[in-house]
């Protein structure tokens, strides 16, 4: 026995000259001698090359960003293009140019073209892609920060937080901050919601998946009750705008509300993607990130008032649009792997784009209709959250 | 290099304290070794020590400042802490999982010996064949070794390591000992909690033994792991019986003689 590893490891010796140096091989060297040589020579390490970061890794990753931006682009040349009106490709390109000052051939002369798309399609639109990239951002966060990949704004209950909020500064009359009071108590319901569903459903650094469901259904059916009374109290208009919000629509999309929320979104994103490489460390659990050097409280404080942030700003003027903060960091995870810069980027993108078509599709479907957006988010959404279950119980024996 | 000075948890909602009045010194170049049964407070102390756990009273120090002045990313850069849990929530590939124990080393010249860091603390754990692998994917023992390269890859002065062994194999439960001991003679502050006495009588050069949340003995291996003591505190009667050919103590328990089963083939 003592013989033959000693021949093993004599046979094992030559070899890194004829590797090109693998600095682990070296390693052995480093440490002093040790009383027991068997056990030493045991822990010589295997000759295996060196692991090199998967450089792969890079190149799929910019390949998926230019791929989702050239899609993103298109999809929105496409859409801005189609409906009762329509447009080439070119003569969109045109009318954006000429929107930014740039003279060209392609834009048509009629002001018809002008206003359609200007003032009716690009302010939905773009109203269409902040709401996507700011749920599908929310999304990742509270993933990483609830260390569950089920965590989504609608599925926990922060829209509807955020949608109470706004439900009852309109029903109730409010107007203490002029324009910024629907975002403002959007953004305070949404806080409470999501201090409530954290607050309740972690526990130890972790979150259940059946607690953090339940949480949300509890919170979904208090927000509901609230919903509910405002639609109660509130006059014909004020009922008919919270209806609206409970499905979820692009629909009166106006340049003065996306004035008000891109600053919002924006921002949000920006925290999003500055604390996205910290959030890594969360997945090792809050004991250990800490230990890592992570300040854990401030990051979750941090990332929580950046979720209520992200949601109030897409809730504030399109209402509850669910499964975005789901579908895509899932998707993005299958594709490029769960380190959270990579991962926010590519979602802020690819909820852009999800909206983006959403939209197209609920403006297009059914002629001279406008159906809402949340209920087509939801159409896709629903069966992939169900085969999500499937595949999770398949694989692992399913969540807790 | 760390040391506790009477150090007394009472949880919240508690009367009674889960430790009491416990002192340790974990110094450089020793592998400090806490043992005790089921209860008796090694997790609370080693919670102490990591700075998880804010003791009620007395204080916890580090290089002679206390623990909670440190910042964390500093506290990071000098002190490597292992878990028993390692569960890791996203599908991470063992060599992120690695690379994430060089996060306090980012924006710092040392951030340039990530790759050899990395490498060498995988090749100790013997997980380079499963560097591209995802964690979510590994066996309990191979998880335990992908954290302990992690912490190795923080290459720090001092090391907290909660029951590093407890899920592996009879090989890599010798190696895991083996690598600490091995940081332990390069200088570094080593902290281990262990069940296996026999593995703290060959490894450690300090113990200390606890029981219901007191200290009981603090000393050399040999002279703290006596026969009459262990018993005494884990409430089984134990030999040290010395190895034929090494000379050095190992603890057997005392058990009956297998008498019935080596009896019934005559039968």
């Amino acid at each position: 026995m003592t013989t033959d590893t000693a021949t093993e490891a004599a046979a094992l010796a030559p070899a890194p000259p004829s590797t090109p140096a693998p600095t682990h091989m070296t390693q052995p060297a480093t440490q002093p001698p040790q009383p027991q040589p068997r056990a030493q020579q045991k822990r010589q390490p295997q000759p295996q090359p060196r692991t090199k970061p998967r450089r792969h890794g890079t190149a799929r990753l910019v390949a998926v960003i230019v791929a989702l931006s050239l899609a993103l682009i298109a999809t929105v040349v496409f859409s801005l293009g189609i409906g009762q009106y329509s447009l080439s490709p070119t003569e969109v390109i045109g009318v954006l140019l000429q929107g930014v000052g740039i003279d060209n051939s392609w834009a048509p002369s009629t002001s018809t073209a002008h206003a359609v798309l200007l003032e009716i399609r690009l302010p939905r639109i773009v109203l269409g892609l902040l709401v996507g990239a700011a749920l599908a951002a929310a999304g990742v966060l509270m993933q990483a920060i609830f260390g569950n990949p089920l965590a989504d704004a609608a599925v926990v209950g922060v829209s509807s937080g955020a949608a109470l909020g706004a439900a009852a500064s309109l029903s109730l009359g409010l107007v203490t901050f002029g324009i910024w009071t629907t975002p403002l108590w959007a953004f305070i319901g949404g806080l409470v919601a999501v201090f409530t569903v954290y607050g309740i459903s972690r526990s130890g650094g972790k979150t259940e998946v059946v607690t953090l469901l339940l949480t949300g259904i509890a919170v979904n059916a208090i927000a509901g009750a609230g919903l509910g009374f405002m639609t109660f109290l509130g006059d014909s208009s004020s009922r008919e705008q919270i209806v609206f919000w409970q499905l979820g629509s692009l629909n009166g999309a106006l340049w003065q509300n996306i004035a008000l929320i891109t600053p919002l979104v924006l921002c949000g994103l920006l925290v999003s993607l500055l604390v996205s490489k910290r959030l890594d460390l969360f997945a090792l659990g809050e004991r250990t990130a800490r230990h890592l050097g992570v300040r854990v409280e401030v990051l979750r404080i941090v990332v929580i008032v950046t979720v209520a942030l992200l949601v109030c700003a897409a809730v504030a003027f399109a209402g509850i649009i669910a499964f975005v903060g789901l579908v895509v960091p899932h998707l993005m995870r299958m594709i490029i792997g769960p380190a959270h810069l990579p991962l926010m980027i590519t979602s802020i993108l690819g909820g852009a784009l999800l909206l983006a078509g959403a939209d197209l599709i609920a403006r297009t479907a059914v002629p001279m209709a406008d159906l809402p957006i949340g209920m087509i988010t939801a159409v896709v959404g629903g069966p992939f959250f169900l085969w999500l279950l499937v595949r999770t119980r398949r694989t692992s024996g399913g969540w807790g | 290099m760390l040391q506790a000075h009477s150090v007394t948890v009472i949880p919240d909602r508690a009367q009674a304290p889960i430790l009491t009045d416990a002192s340790i010194s974990v110094r450089p170049g020793e592998l400090h070794a806490l043992l005790g049964p089921n209860g008796a407070g090694k997790s609370t102390l080693f919670g102490v020590l990591a700075g998880d756990i804010a003791p009620t009273r007395g204080e916890v120090t580090l290089n002679g400042t206390p623990l909670s002045a440190h910042k964390p990313k500093d506290l990071a850069r000098v002190r490597g802490v292992l878990l028993q849990q390692n569960t890791v929530t996203f599908p991470f590939t063992a060599r992120e999982v690695v690379a994430m124990g060089r996060v306090p080393w980012a924006r710092t010249p040392e951030e340039d010996d990530d790759d050899d860091a990395i490498d060498e603390a995988m090749a100790k754990t013997d997980v380079l064949a499963l560097a591209d692998r995802t964690v979510t994917s590994l066996s309990g023992g191979e998880r335990a070794r992908v954290a302990l390269a992690r912490v190795l890859a923080q290459r720090t002065r001092l090391l907290l390591l909660d029951e590093p062994t407890a899920a592996l194999d009879l090989r890599h439960h010798e190696e895991v000992l083996q690598i600490a001991r091995a940081e332990a003679d390069n200088g570094a502050a080593v902290a281990v909690v262990l069940h296996d006495l026999d593995a703290a009588l060959a490894v450690a050069d300090h113990v200390t033994l606890l029981a219901r949340g007191h200290v009981v003995a603090q000393g050399p291996a040999r002279e703290v792991l006596t026969a009459d003591r262990i018993e005494e505190v884990y409430g089984q009667a134990v030999d040290v019986l010395s190895h034929p050919s090494t000379g050095d103590p190992i603890i057997v328990p005392r058990r009956a003689a297998r008498r019935r089963l080596a009896a019934a083939p005559g039968r």
